[in-house]
């Protein structure tokens, strides 16, 4: 399991990977990737690139992230879901929250 | 344990000397000694003395050393008692057989004291981690008995309140495996007060006692609104504020809810994170998927979140499919899920509908090639609306307090009707009187008829004769939610006589509102005749109230419901 965090150069944005499954197991991981981490960022990326899986308690955990980056003013981007992962994301409606690329 | 370093040494020896001299050497060495001379004497002092480890010669008279260690071993139990023997055998078959009696070491003869020391501490080590690892166990099994033990209260008193519903209708099958609830799954089905019926599946985030939690307060919500005969929106609205207030961030509840009226024979579907729920079409075998229009249930503030729901008619027969997401992401030993596509197949292959269930069961065992687990489908179907019980009301006081003899009237207009939904109000406003009671189910319906002719018909001026097929009650319903949200006029009264009588009494409502009013024969007649999707409501009101008449030019209509006193 990884799951990687990466500021950008001005630290204005930070890119979360994640590879392999994405659910309760990776829950202390998730927070530690934009809790941990040095930078206050304005906007967030998270790549599921290499996301294999997506459970609802990765919905949860993306509220949790849209909570720390600001709620209703947060910036998100959920990047590069392929079709499983855009289909879980697309019934749980969650388009309304985030910005899926 | 404590680490006191101190043990008890039993010595087992035939030849005193030796023992003297063991005796000695141990003692020096801080330990306790208790000496045996033959294996019966060993048996006898372990069991008598208990010592933490035993020095057995193997060769004594009355019992052998190999006797005495394995019935040595049977008294210890699980605990680790450390037999070391004391040996002048070299070859190595009589070794083995120390260790196959149950020693744990051996000593050669002559004693060296510093290997003896050794042997001693390592087989002290020993004992302290088997004796470690034993308290550790029974504290987990004591710690997960607790849990068990928990558990099952827990889902005794959930059972007691999400089941308090009517999900044993005859028009429900539902399949929820046992100990879904701790995956978070949830089932509620409730009979609304006009004799229709509310039906929710819900799957929270997570797994386990924080995923049961929240489903407590949404049913006491659920089936505390549906028999005060709230609608599904005002119950939507309140259980997402709640669990948006109670829940953490990032805990939340995909559910499909259902409102069946079978007199109307129509069904509202809200979905919001749950898979595609299906209208199943008896009369065409077409599925319509129920789509998952919404965010999850508390994910958005109050002010945010959206109650819309779609409407539409069904046939006889005709049932709703529910499923949660267990079905769907039930995987095979290669991790694939079982998916959409092999659940169309199973629709697809499906001959009798009241087989489905078991076909989806089968399907799924074949695939994962085991039992499944974590499995929630509801089928409910359209039935005659005489062919289910009317739910009895539950009322808390005896309704001796029962006030008889009075009169009010309400006008509830342009901006209130917008967004105010005034039947929960009045019915809990009637039901104070106890003759009611009774009929309070019949009661609801003739109100609800009532009301929604006026508003529907009067206020909004729609024409039911929209509703003649599936594309015009879509239209119906499409124009009403347009109109209302554009209405600033208009307004529809309730006048309200409780008139007490010899024996009971006797409750007369009139209702009017400001539409242009209709050609009441002739609406009449048309219904007496249609068979369409559209006003089966006048002549229900007919049906279940003792009275009703219609002012002629239609604009009012007053109907009665009388009761006698049940002494």
């Amino acid at each position: 399991m990884a799951i990687t965090s990466l500021p950008s150069d001005d630290g204005q944005e930070l890119t979360i990977r994640i590879q392999g499954r994405f659910d309760f197991g990776t829950h202390q991981a998730f927070r530690d990737s934009y809790e941990r981490v040095n930078v206050t960022p304005k906007r967030y990326v998270v790549d599921l690139d290499h996301t294999t899986y997506l459970d609802s308690s990765a919905l949860g955990m993306l509220l949790l992230l849209r909570d720390h980056a600001g709620g209703d003013n947060a910036q998100i981007s959920l990047v590069n879901c392929n079709a499983d992962v855009r289909k879980i994301l697309a019934i749980s409606n969650f388009e309304q929250l985030f910005k899926i690329i | 344990m404590p680490l006191d370093p101190r043990l008890s040494v039993l010595i087992a020896e035939d030849n005193a000397a030796d023992r003297m001299l063991l005796s000695s050497i141990i003692s020096r060495q801080g330990h306790r000694v208790i000496t045996a001379a033959n294996g019966l004497e060993a048996v006898a002092m372990f069991e008598q003395e208990r010592p933490d480890l035993v020095l057995m010669d193997a060769l004594m008279p009355v019992m052998d050393g190999f006797e005495a260690a394995r019935r040595i071993k049977l008294k210890a139990g699980e605990a680790l008692v450390p037999i070391i023997f004391l040996t002048s055998l070299t070859e190595g078959e009589a070794l083995v057989r120390c260790l196959d009696a149950g020693g744990d070491d051996f000593l050669a003869k002559p004693y060296n004291r510093v290997i003896l020391e050794a042997k001693i501490k390592a087989m002290d080590r020993l004992r302290r981690l088997q004796a470690t690892v034993l308290e550790q166990r029974d504290l987990i099994a004591r710690h997960n008995e607790h849990l068990l033990t928990e558990q099952r209260v827990a889902k005794a008193v959930f059972d007691k309140v999400a089941h308090s519903g009517c999900l044993n209708a005859p028009n429900i099958r539902y399949l929820q495996s046992p100990f879904a609830v701790f995956n978070g799954d949830l089932l509620l089905a409730a009979f609304k007060p006009s004799g229709g019926m509310h039906v929710l599946l819900g799957d929270f985030t997570g797994h386990g006692l924080p995923a049961a939690i929240g489903a407590m307060p949404l049913a006491e919500v659920f089936y505390g609104m549906t028999a005060k005969g709230y609608s599904l929106t005002e119950i939507l609205r309140e259980v997402n504020a709640k669990l948006k207030r109670i829940l953490p961030v990032g805990v939340f509840c995909c559910a499909t809810l259902l409102n069946i009226s079978f007199q109307r024979r129509v069904c509202e579907v809200w979905n919001g994170g749950l898979p595609d729920g299906y209208l199943h079409r008896i009369a065409t075998g077409e599925r319509l998927p129920l789509v998952s229009r919404h965010l999850p249930l508390g994910v958005l503030d109050p002010a945010d979140f959206k109650d819309a729901c779609e409407i539409y008619p069904m046939a006889l027969g005709d049932r709703v499919f529910l499923l949660s997401d267990g079905v769907l992401e039930t995987a095979n030993p290669a991790e694939q899920m079982f998916g959409e596509s092999r659940l169309l197949n199973v629709f697809a292959a499906n001959r009798q509908p009241d087989l489905l269930f078991d076909e989806i069961q089968q399907a799924l065992t074949a695939f994962r090639g085991e039992a499944h687990d974590d499995v929630s489908m509801v089928e409910v179907c359209m039935v005659e609306a005489d062919s289910l019980p009317r739910p009895a009301l539950a009322f808390v006081d005896n309704g001796h307090s029962s006030p008889l003899d009075w009169a009010a009237s309400f006008e509830f207009r342009a901006q209130t009707l917008k967004r105010f939904n005034p039947l929960p109000f009045l019915l809990q406003l009637l039901l104070e009187v106890h003759g009611l009671r009774f009929q309070g189910g019949a009661l609801y319906s003739v109100l609800a008829e009532l009301y929604s002719n006026a508003l529907e018909h009067g206020v909004l001026g729609l024409d039911s004769r929209l509703k003649c097929d599936a594309a015009g009650f879509a239209e119906y319903y499409r124009q009403r939610s347009l109109r209302l949200a554009e209405l600033d006029h208009g307004y529809v009264r309730f006048h309200l006589q409780l008139l007490p009588e010899a024996n009971g009494g006797r409750l007369v409502v009139k209702v009017e509102d400001s539409g242009p009013g209709f050609d009441v024969s002739t609406i009449l007649e048309r219904q007496r005749t249609a068979q369409s999707l559209s006003g089966r409501g006048l002549s229900l009101i007919r049906r279940l109230s003792d009275r009703s008449t219609w002012a002629d030019d239609g604009r009012g209509v007053s109907v009665e419901f009388s009761w006698i006193d049940q002494a």
